[in-house]
């Protein structure tokens, strides 16, 4: 903190998407605080109406992401002293999602996506079969890995311009979910999900640009799983399978 | 908006382009050296069925290229969609391989 005057200027945006504005707070600056612990000073100190959404306060469960000066960001897990503008911090709730009060957003639509791009596992055994072993090194496995500690939070969600422009489009975090599967040896839904991401809305629609890679705070890569089910559409589009 | 197949026709479309372009160029580049004339240009290429083949697959890939580019700008910059859409990449496809269909002509035939 060091030479920190010692209250933050804090705008809230409150409403909802039939109309918004923002509220501003003074509040006390403390050591290793977290935009989190703002939020929660607010709610309990100055405006008890305030709503937004946390569970687990140690980014593991995904549902405190906001938008932090502009930024989309799990607030737990982000210190007021890294993001500070002067004595400002701007906090709004996630782009690309309806409002549903104040920085809740309705997260529906983003997992309802991750449903369509059918990104559950399909099992291909019975509790009879012997446990399958999945070597970690195959080339599969490393796919998957590098791809895997996602929590759901819709940060690359609220980065993506081609979610903003194309609201058909699934999405980094539901089609990063589907190359792990499509990567996984155990699963069974591998054609039926191709062609789920190949569909209206499908990985094509992707620019590239890697706002997702910029923002994940997992640093994962959903452009490059997204580039991986390109690859697997063009071959199979190639071999009239799609 | 941009099925898959469009998705694939699109870099196929670039995969004949990226060639032909580097072909064009260097051509150029080699011919321009001491000076070209439309004259000795067309001494080049009238009658030429290579020339033709040349620059025909390359205005039939622009003009499915160009337009499934356009495609995708239109829907998200300019939120056209349904028959709109269609109507305008078909008429940008159609119109770009006549203006190009009719260069190519006019270099090698006319
Ligand atoms: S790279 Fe693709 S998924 Fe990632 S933000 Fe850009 S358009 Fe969205
Ligand atoms: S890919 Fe990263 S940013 Fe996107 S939902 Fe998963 S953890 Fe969050
Ligand atoms: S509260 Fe769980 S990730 Fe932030």
């Amino acid at each position: 903190m060091g030479d920190r005057s010692n209250s933050i200027r804090v705008k809230v945006s409150r409403g909802d998407d039939r109309g918004r504005h923002f509220d501003e707070f003074d509040v006390p600056a403390l050591e290793s605080q977290t935009v989190l612990d703002v939020v929660t000073w607010i709610q309990r100190n100055a405006d008890p109406s305030l709503s937004y959404r946390f569970a687990c306060r140690v980014g593991m469960c995904g549902s405190c992401a906001m938008t932090v000066n502009g930024k989309p960001r799990w607030t737990c897990r982000t210190h007021v002293s890294k993001v500070l503008q002067g004595d400002t911090l701007t906090i709004e709730p996630l782009r690309n999602l309806p409002v549903v009060k104040d920085l809740a957003t309705d997260m529906s639509e983003f997992f309802d996506k991750w449903t369509s791009a059918e990104s559950r596992f399909v099992p291909t055994k019975t509790r009879e079969d012997a446990i399958e072993i999945v070597q970690p090194a195959t080339k599969e496995r490393i796919e998957a890995d590098a791809a895997i500690e996602c929590i759901n939070c819709g940060v690359c969600y609220a980065s993506c311009d081609a979610v903003e422009l194309n609201p058909d489009y699934l999405g980094p975090a539901a089609l990063n979910r589907a190359w792990t599967l499509q990567n996984d040896v155990r699963d069974g839904g591998k054609n039926s999900r191709l062609r789920a991401v190949t569909g209206e809305g499908g990985c094509q629609n992707c620019h590239s640009q890697q706002g997702c890679v910029q923002h994940c705070p997992n640093t994962l890569n959903p452009t490059r799983s997204i580039a991986g089910l390109k690859r697997l559409a063009t071959r199979a589009v190639f071999k009239r399978e799609l | 908006m941009l099925s898959i197949r469009l998705y694939f026709l699109q870099r196929l479309s670039a995969l004949i382009m990226a060639p032909l372009v580097i072909l064009h160029l260097g051509v150029m580049i080699y011919a321009i050296q001491g000076g070209l004339s439309s004259e000795e240009i067309l001494g080049r290429t009238q009658g030429s069925l290579f020339w033709a083949v040349v620059y025909g697959l390359f205005v039939a890939s622009v003009s499915v290229h160009g337009a499934i580019g356009l495609r995708s700008i239109a829907y998200e910059w300019g939120r056209i969609r349904g028959f709109s859409l269609s109507l305008l990449s078909w008429g940008f496809c159609l119109l770009t391989f006549f203006l190009g269909g009719r260069a190519v002509y006019a270099v090698v035939f006319a």
